[in-house]
């Protein structure tokens, strides 16, 4: 292949690539300056600028708040790291319970798939509600009562609704003839789940299984309204003193921050598709 | 007359409204090779999976060395057998599928010793290295830490002989296994098979192999529309065909 010269019209062609290359990349550049000049022009020159700059870009007031939210930021975290945990385990018994088959199983299969549908369509803001004021109302002392113990229960039950059902869809989508191959080697129907369809499964809904991580991530701001001091409910604190939106606009970059090596790894994941296990092939 | 391998006795098979076996007589001696031929939809696989009980029988007998498959029998009532007990006899049992169905998420040793590991309970240096033993068998024994898509066709039939002969079974099912394949490539996996009826191995083989079932089949059984057509010793039933579909499809297939 050394020797291998380019024809004149292979000449020709990378030429022609080059200069579309070009082109390409200055309508890019151009446009994109021009949007952005454009947003820019217009919301400094919006009527309420100087209020909105004052209230949500006092960088020097979020700048001095900062270390506090970051202390805050580690509630989220523990919640987030627990849920994940419960989530995965739990999720797993009831897409496995899902696939269990016989009459004899069927309340199980009829108790997941209630457990499923409920808590997939009911909004975690109201599950939130429930369990962190309901569970506490019943004065039964064997209940928790921390409100960090209450909301990891709310987060938990309505994820494991979801990654349930993402476990669900995977072990499906193995095909047939993997199970037919594992019972003809005389695996009973769990050690075909554990060893033959499951680690397929995962593999096939990880994208999907992080981007629902990604998402319980962001949704530990929401318990701030049971009154677990989080981040959301420390900048609201810290507005309620000053009156600035900047501590939220903060938050929100924290927020940001914190997913984003989450959201890069589930790409990358993701466009790995073609690893082994997969089943597919790179198309 | 010994106990056959395989005793089936009028069995049925329905699936929903479709009758797909409508009453298979057929046995198949220890030792012996069994060829099954005849044109898609004529219940060749299904059959094959009534067997080991992939699929459940609805209505006739079959037994597998003297024992029902997938059902015990108690004051004249058929009961079908726990998952654990039918998982149990169908570890006697080998069978190869048309399109392989190697696990693609462990290597060419893992999809081998899985199940004389979970199974058998055998320890895995030992399970290990009867798979490395059975890998030279089928002439793959630099291919063990290959994942199956790094295999060709060829190569993942021959694996996935050696899987299931891996649990030691005494009776093997052959479901088309060359039919997915290069032209090429159908004469090695031919090749194992022809060894390991050698070897003594009960064999019952869907194909459209007629060399092979001339050369190694003991009994040639034609099927079509759910019932056998023909059976006899394959080189007697090629040559001189009696029924009239029976030669109506060798003339497709020769």
């Amino acid at each position: 292949m050394a020797d291998w010269q380019p024809s004149a019209l292979q000449l020709e062609r990378q030429a022609y690539r080059r200069s579309r290359t070009r082109r390409s990349a200055l309508i890019a550049f151009v446009s994109t300056v021009v949007v952005f000049a454009a947003v820019a022009i217009a919301v400094v020159n919006s009527p309420g600028w100087s209020r909105t700059r004052d209230s949500f870009f006092d960088l020097r007031t979020g700048w001095h708040d900062m270390p506090a939210l970051l202390r805050a930021l580690w509630t989220n975290v523990q919640i987030m790291l627990i849920c994940e945990v419960i989530v995965l385990v739990l999720a797993t018994l009831i897409a496995v319970a899902r696939t269990l088959q016989g009459p004899v199983f069927f309340p199980l299969r009829l108790l997941a798939a209630a457990y499923t549908d409920i808590f997939r369509g009911m909004p975690l803001l109201i599950v939130l509600f429930l369990v962190g004021y309901g569970l506490p109302s019943l004065r039964i002392s064997a209940l928790p009562s921390s409100p960090f113990i209450l909301c990891i229960i709310a987060l938990s039950l309505t994820y494991t609704a979801y990654v349930a059902e993402v476990l669900r869809a995977g072990i499906q989508s193995v095909h047939p003839s993997q199970r037919a191959a594992a019972r003809s080697l005389g695996l009973t129907h769990l050690q075909t789940v554990r060893h033959v369809v499951f680690p397929q499964a995962v593999r096939r809904v990880l994208p999907a299984l992080l981007n629902d991580f990604v998402s319980l991530q962001k949704d530990t701001s929401l318990v701030s309204i049971v009154g677990v001091l989080e981040v959301v409910l420390r900048a609201q604190n810290f507005n309620s003193q000053d009156y600035k939106f900047v501590h939220y606009v903060f938050a929100g970059l924290i927020f940001v921050a914190l997913t984003v090596p989450l959201t890069r790894l589930t790409d990358w994941i993701a466009a790995r598709q073609g690893w082994n296990g997969t089943g597919g092939g790179v198309v | 007359m010994t106990q056959p391998m395989v005793l089936a006795e009028n069995v049925h098979k329905r699936f929903g409204a479709v009758t797909v076996l409508s009453g298979i007589d057929l046995e198949v001696q220890a030792g012996e090779v069994m060829v099954i031929i005849g044109p898609s939809g004529s219940g060749k696989t299904t059959f094959l999976r009534c067997i080991n009980h992939l699929e459940q029988v609805n209505a006739g007998r079959l037994s597998v060395d003297g024992e029902l498959v997938g059902y015990r029998e108690s004051n004249g009532k058929l009961y079908e057998l726990r998952d654990s007990e039918v998982a149990r006899k169908r570890a006697e049992i080998g069978m190869v599928f048309q399109h392989f169905n190697l696990f693609p998420h462990m290597t060419v040793l893992q999809n081998i010793v899985e199940a004389p590991v979970k199974v058998k309970k055998v320890g895995r240096p030992e399970a290990e290295r009867i798979a490395r033993e059975l890998l030279s068998k089928v002439g793959l024994g630099d291919r063990a830490d290959a994942y199956p898509s790094q295999l060709s066709g060829g190569q993942k039939q021959r694996v996935a002989i050696a899987r299931a002969l891996a649990m030691e079974p005494k009776l093997m099912l052959f479901d088309e296994p060359t039919s997915a394949l290069d032209p090429e490539l159908v004469g090695e996996v031919l090749d194992v098979m022809k060894q390991l009826a050698r070897d003594g191995m009960t064999m019952v083989v869907v194909t459209h192999e007629i060399g092979f079932a001339r050369e190694v089949g003991d009994k040639l059984v034609f099927m079509d529309g759910g019932v056998v057509v023909e059976a006899g010793d394959p080189r007697e039933v090629l040559a001189n065909p009696q029924h009239e579909r029976t030669k109506a499809f060798l003339s497709k297939v020769l």
